[in-house]
């Protein structure tokens, strides 16, 4: 890319991102009341949304070929345990992904 | 010069805003905030805080990067536990897991035939639609955060 291509879509980038950050902010004001649908998808689409980040995170895993998704069931496994057991982001974190990363490096 | 607490709210709301990024609101929507803390600087200080690890993260990565010598390979599943960790959160907070189930089954579905390239956006057509046809049942079985 050439300077001013970089210069373009940095600022295209930045645009896009501020657009969705206050538009909705812009469109239901604190002071007027938001619609009742509207408030029943900020508390419903969460748990939804995380739960489709999850499947994007595993999107590029193919069960038929390679290592078949194992590391991932696997390192996931013990980031449920670890959570459901210490309930600390960091540990269940960081555990996990050690664990990935020696699955990946070392055994498959 | 000395501003009115409305001067400062506005200014720390908009800048909450343009920090608003998915890390961001990863954590401010799951973390309980602890009693006597005020939310707003809660909210204001782990905006700031993310921001200030992602700048410094990126330039010390940009500068130091090329003698990181170690295998990293897997290190990038450090997302994925975390969307895994913050979706647990989200599935013990629900009664019933209604909302959840749609966001994994049409995500899993759409993923399915629309491949891995493109199914983000079907997906979020898929869990809007569900969420609206079956916003009685959800409402009723309550619990959502």
């Amino acid at each position: 890319m050439t300077l001013m291509q970089e210069v373009i879509t940095i600022a295209l980038c930045a645009l896009a991102t501020m657009t969705t950050r206050f538009l909705p902010f812009l469109v239901f004001r604190a002071n007027k009341k938001t619609p009742r649908y509207v408030q029943y998808l900020g508390k419903a689409l969460p748990a939804a949304i995380f739960g489709m980040l999850v499947v994007y995170c595993l999107k590029n895993v193919s069960v038929s070929a390679g290592s078949h998704g194992l590391p991932e069931l696997f390192a996931i496994t013990l980031v449920v345990v670890l959570h459901l057991w210490k309930r600390n982001m960091l540990i269940s974190i960081a555990g996990g992904t050690v664990f990935y990363m020696l699955l990946v490096q070392a055994v498959f | 010069m000395k501003y009115g607490r409305g001067v400062i709210r506005i200014r720390r709301m908009t800048y909450l805003i343009f920090g608003l990024c998915d890390e961001s609101f990863s954590i401010n929507c799951s973390t309980e905030v602890p009693e006597g803390v005020d939310k707003g600087w809660f909210y204001l200080f782990v905006t700031l805080l993310n921001q200030l690890y992602w700048v410094a993260g990126a330039t010390l990565g940009g500068l130091l990067g090329s003698f990181i010598t170690f295998n990293t390979e897997g290190l990038d599943f450090v997302m994925t536990a975390m969307f895994v960790v913050i979706f647990l959160e989200q599935w013990l907070k629900e009664k019933k897991h209604y909302t959840a189930l749609i966001g994994v089954l049409a995500s899993a579905g759409c993923l399915l035939s629309f491949g891995a390239d493109s199914f983000l956006i079907p997906t979020m057509v898929c869990i809007l639609c569900f969420l609206t046809v079956f916003r009685k049942p959800i409402e009723k079985a309550g619990g959502i955060s």
